[in-house]
């Protein structure tokens, strides 16, 4: 639990962290709140060199609406995210997701950011970003660009991120009609299942609908056939039922270890869509 | 002159724990905290392979290193350590604190760093480059003990480090056994009940890890060592016997102790070789455990299957009882591991009259971390055992599981019993246990709400069990180290009172409970008494915490130090009051005659005339010191009942404990409040056995729970509210009249869940299920049963 010998910076803007993290070069890494970072570093599995901390960039963190998107910024912890008055009665899908993170020392210190970046296949915030459609805003030295999540987690801890880029936020469409539902791994707290559903209703039907699903397999991922067996449909508890029995169903490659095998996740996957939609739609 | 203010009683109040201000504020002081001028950290290279034949260890580049100081291996230590002892008189292989050879765990160490700081040792222990032989790994002992694939100590055929000692009736000491009356009780039975089960692996993570500073000084010849430690006297008998030094040479200090739950009992490889280097040296030494170093490196727990049949008439009357224990003890012998075992036989009865009981016992080695005593060592396994037995026999008849229970009991006026085990209970009142548990939880109102759950198609279970439990360890035949335990109390000059007690606290609370005490039997504020305990140069004798024995012992021996002073105390006052020392009363900080308060003289002034005691009554020695050993003639056996309802979601298998009702008996109370957080840390503990915690190796031996990411602590969020109640039946064993409870919450609470757990799925056919309530264990149990 010793890491290896780094330095520390401590950057004060957008702009110092990418010119920090270039000096750096292939040694530099930034760190957010640190909660999946750190623990890699005491057990010596990450070695950097330069730690570059954002976490206390002005601007990096808070919550904003404008224009009817919400924006988050890269560095907000998670117990802002799920504590947020804004959130909770325009997109109370992404507070629960924050608030069933962790512990309280885990909701408190570690972020959005840091967690959309690291991409753990276990992790509760990709699942829901999926389900939002949200964008991730991403900085690099040469400008900015946007990728939406869908194109964002690629694999096993990895996105479509360069080393020498920063998110500097994630923005989305609140939809009200959606939520979030998570199997505990009972250790961590991290998801064995996470399925975030969201609902487009208008006139008593579905329009369409977005599903994200983490934990099940090597990156949060949505489920495409689901999706599509809802369009269309009365929005209803029959809808729901018959729709969720195709979750899962479309996975290969699901994950096991010693807390859940893979038919277990599999099963998951439908009990938690059906009660992810369950609960969306008592939302709409 | 106005009378002084009258002080309360304070022996069965709720006093607050005094040392819990500094704990909780960050002001105590813990190994870590040490620091000593020319001090050098210490770190441990440990094999990643869980068996092998040690190559070669190349050290250079370790040794080229900046602030290393020195590396040692395994050959090294050898020269300056023997191989460790054990406390058990079991035959044992020979265990080197650092491996010389071979390595028979993940884990073990290999080679040792001396370097100025915490961050070069770590660093240059990584750049010590060990090259080891694999040899096949077994994990599984019944598979280990067909010798193979391996045989991990080659004076150990088929890795039996215990095979087969047997026990109970017809079973004589010098080991002779007639069967005659088990078989026949199994012969008479009308319904036999036969089940293999796991009780699993648990690591016990106290929150500080373990850690020593050693500092030898050589102008003095003498030995000063700081460890994490349960019982510091310990520690310096077997550091001074290690080390080559007397016992006159070593003193060991426990200085605060975040917790040790049976783990910290044993003498570890690291204590020794920081004694060893240190005298070596000519330097102080440190060296703390990480968190994940104490995930391999710190003994674990239980681990230990019985494959349990009981033999009982259609009446419920038990008539028999098998119990065949196979221990995985792991890859080495420890201070007490070969014991632990031994106390889950001692333990068969449990409550009841059983007419006749087979025993026989099977420790294994296997190449995992070692065990030893975790919270309630030897007894929970007991308990659980048999009480899921109990609760299989009760469900196979349709029976109450209460009244199976009851029908059982050893009765009331049968104390003290001696079973065929070989204890003797020393008072008990099963029933009155029972009968408060089924009245507090409202065991029939549970039962109609547990069945209309079930009838909303809910899994809702219910779960009793019953314990007895072997603690105030206890007579000096029954403990290598010593049964007793000392207390030395004094009244210092200005009236206030030092006490030591050798019953090392580490979460206990003996700080206040020993003042409560003292504060009663002296009649002085509680504020003017401090308890002194984990030195050796301040506490003079001791053993040790464990076995729920601070208590009943420690306390029994703080209690009579203290009569042996206050009646000197009374002679000197009987002199200064021209009085009869029979009539001298000590009352609300004063001390006089009886019947004449005007008269009385303050506690400080008759601490002051025994300090200068001009004139010197005849026949009295100057000065308020007094000591006492006591050794008791017996264990104590607390007992109790505890009630759990549990439900089950069908979708997942999730479980979520909703109520849990104990019951406790430990006796005499001196601080309910103090014995409440006892019960409630063992409950904790005993239900993240039954729901949470499990140990988790793979076939090559990695512990693949090897971090808090993977090895689940319950949480304040897991439990629900618990109900505690209390039946008091006193100890004759000890002038107070208590028995110790630092274990009593691990007993009872594992099977009353595994067994509300079988309830709530008991429509699927299931009649047991081994531990943890894994959820995906729980589904596929409800798919199963759906299919
Ligand atoms: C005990 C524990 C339990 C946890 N439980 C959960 C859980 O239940 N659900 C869950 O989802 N997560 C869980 N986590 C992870 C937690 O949410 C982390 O905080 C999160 O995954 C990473 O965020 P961070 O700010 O701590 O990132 P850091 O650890 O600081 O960084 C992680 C990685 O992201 C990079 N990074 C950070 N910020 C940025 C940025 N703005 N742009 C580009 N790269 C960046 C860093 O360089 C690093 O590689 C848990 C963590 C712990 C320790």
């Amino acid at each position: 639990m010793i890491p290896t010998t780094f330095e520390y910076a401590r950057a004060t803007s957008l702009g110092d962290a990418l010119q920090k993290l270039k000096a750096a070069g292939e040694g530099g890494r930034l760190i957010a709140g640190g909660h999946s970072l750190v623990p890699l570093m005491k057990l010596r599995l990450s070695e950097p060199q330069v730690l570059i901390d954002i976490s206390r960039i002005p601007g990096l963190s808070g919550i904003d609406e404008h224009d009817g998107r919400i924006i988050i910024g890269a560095a907000t912890v998670h117990h802002d995210v799920a504590s947020s008055a804004v959130l909770q009665a325009r997109c109370p899908a992404v507070a629960e997701a924050a608030a069933s993170i962790g512990d309280p020392q885990v909701r408190n210190r570690g972020t959005i950011g840091g967690s959309v970046a690291h991409a753990d296949p276990s992790a509760d915030m990709p699942a829901v970003l999926l389900a939002l459609d949200a964008e991730i805003h991403i900085e690099g030295p040469d400008g900015g660009r946007v990728v939406t999540a869908s194109d964002f987690f690629l694999d096993l801890f990895t996105v479509d991120m360069r080393a020498d880029e920063i998110i500097a936020s994630v923005q989305f469409t609140p939809v009200r009609s959606a939520a979030y539902a998570k199997l505990y791994q009972r250790a961590s707290h991290y998801a064995i299942v996470g399925v975030a559903a969201s609902l487009d209703v208008s006139g008593g039907a579905i329009a369409s609908a977005r599903i994200g699903v983490t934990g099940a397999t090597s990156h949060a991922r949505r489920l495409i056939n689901v999706e599509r067996a809802l369009a269309g449909q009365p929005l209803s508890t029959a809808t729901i039922e018959s729709a969720a029995q195709l979750a899962g169903l479309e996975l290969d490659e699901v994950n096991a270890d010693i807390h859940a095998s893979a038919e277990y996740r599999r099963a998951m996957v439908q009990v938690f869509t059906r009660r992810a939609l369950s609960a969306a739609m008592a939302r709409s | 002159m106005a009378s002084p203010p009258v002080l309360p009683k304070l022996v069965g109040e709720r006093v607050k724990r005094r040392e819990d201000p500094r704990l909780i504020q960050g002001r105590a002081t813990y190994v870590d905290d040490l620091k000593i001028a020319g001090m050098q950290h210490l770190a441990f290279k440990r094999s990643d392979v869980a068996h092998g034949r040690i190559r070669s260890i190349d050290v250079s580049a370790a040794e080229a290193m900046n602030g290393v100081e020195a590396v040692l291996t395994g050959a090294q230590i050898a020269e300056m350590l023997a191989p460790m002892p054990i406390g058990t008189p079991f035959p044992s292989p020979p265990h080197r604190a650092v491996a010389m050879d071979v390595v028979r765990y993940a884990g073990e160490p290999v080679a040792v760093v001396v370097a100025s700081n915490r961050y070069t040792a770590r660093d240059a222990a990584d750049a010590i480059v060990v090259d080891i032989d694999p040899l096949p790994v077994v994990v599984d002992p019944e598979a280990a003990m067909t010798g193979q694939p391996t045989v991990i100590h080659p004076d150990f055929p088929n890795n039996l480090a215990v095979a087969l000692v047997p026990s109970g009736t017809g079973v004589t000491p010098d080991g002779k056994v007639d069967d005659t009356a088990i078989d026949k009780a199994f012969a008479d039975a009308e319904v036999v009940i036969s089940q293999r089960m796991m009780n699993q692996r648990l690591v016990p993570n106290a929150i500080e890890p373990r850690g020593v500073v050693a500092h030898y000084e050589p102008g003095k010849g003498s030995m000063t060592i700081w460890s994490s430690t349960q019982n510091p006297h310990i520690l310096r008998t077997m550091i001074a016997a290690m080390t080559g030094l007397g016992q006159d040479q070593v003193r060991a200090i426990a200085p605060e102790v975040g917790g040790g739950f049976g783990a910290k009992i044993n003498i570890y490889g690291e204590e020794y070789v920081a004694a060893a280097i240190s005298k070596r040296l000519g330097i102080p030494v440190k060296w703390v455990e990480d968190r994940s170093e104490a995930f391999v490196a710190t003994t674990h727990g239980r681990d230990i299957i019985g494959y349990v049949d009981i033999a009982a008439m259609r009446t419920g009357k038990v008539l028999g009882l098998k119990l065949r224990l196979i221990a995985d003890i792991g890859a080495y012998n420890m201070l007490l591991t070969a014991a632990i075992p031994t106390l889950t036989m001692l333990m068969a009865n449990g409550t009841y009259a059983i007419p006749a009981i087979r025993t026989t016992l099977t420790e294994v080695f296997t190449n995992k971390t070692p065990t030893d005593a975790y919270r309630g060592a030897g007894r929970p396994e007991a308990t659980y055992f048999l009480e899921r037995a109990m609760d299989m026999l009760a469900r196979e008849l349709q029976m109450d599981p209460g009244e199976l229970r009851r029908r059982n009991f050893i009765a009331p006026d049968a104390f003290p019993y001696a079973t065929q085990m070989g204890a003797v209970y020393d008072s008990g009142d099963y029933g009155k246990a029972l009968d408060l548990a089924l009245e507090a939880s409202g065991w029939k109102d549970l039962v109609v709400e547990r069945d209309a759950a079930r009838k909303d198609g809910r899994l809702v279970g219910l779960g009793l069990a019953m314990y007895v439990e072997v603690c105030g360890l206890g007579p000096s035949s029954s403990l290598p180290t010593g049964g007793w335990e000392h207390s030395q109390v004094t009244i210092e000059r200005d009236g206030r009172i030092s006490a030591t007690t050798g019953a090392s606290p580490h979460g206990q609370g003996n700080e206040t409970t020993f003042a409560q005490m003292l504060a009663d039997q002296f009649s002085v504020p509680i504020e003017h008494i401090t308890i002194h305990h984990g030195d050796t140069g301040v506490v003079k004798q001791g053993i040790g915490t464990f076995g729920s024995r601070s208590q009943a012992v420690g306390g029994t021996a703080l209690h009579l130090a203290g009569g042996k002073v206050k009646a000197k105390m009374a002679r000197f006052a009987a002199a200064l009051l021209e009085a009869h020392e029979d009539d001298i009363v000590f009352e609300n900080g004063r001390i006089g005659v009886k019947g004449s308060p005007a008269s009385a003289r303050t506690f400080a002034e008759v601490a002051g005339y025994a300090y200068v005691p001009v004139p010197l009554p005849p026949g009295l020695e100057p000065g308020l010191s007094e000591g006492a050993f006591f050794e008791p003639a017996n264990n104590t056996y607390p007992f109790g009942c505890h009630i759990s309802m549990l439900e089950i979601d069908r979708e997942t298998g999730e479980p979520k404990l909703l109520k849990l009702v104990a019951v406790d008996d430990a006796g005499h109370l001196i601080n309910p409040l103090i014995v409440e957080g006892q019960i409630h840390g063992g409950l904790a503990q005993g239900i993240g056995q039954a729901m949470v915690e499990e140990a988790v190796y793979n076939d090559d031996g990695q512990l693949l729970t090897g971090s808090f990411m993977d090895y689940a602590l319950p949480r304040a969020t897991d439990f629900p509210r618990f109900e505690l109640h209390a039946t008091v039946t006193p100890t004759p064993v000890n002038p107070l009249g208590a028995k110790g409870v630092g274990e009593a919450g691990t007993l009872g609470s594992t099977p009353s869940i595994v067994n509300a757990a079988v309830d709530a799925l008991s429509q699927f056919g299931v009649t047991h299920i081994d531990m943890m309530l894994r959820p995906e264990k729980l589904w596929r149990i409800i798919q199963g049963g759906q299919a």
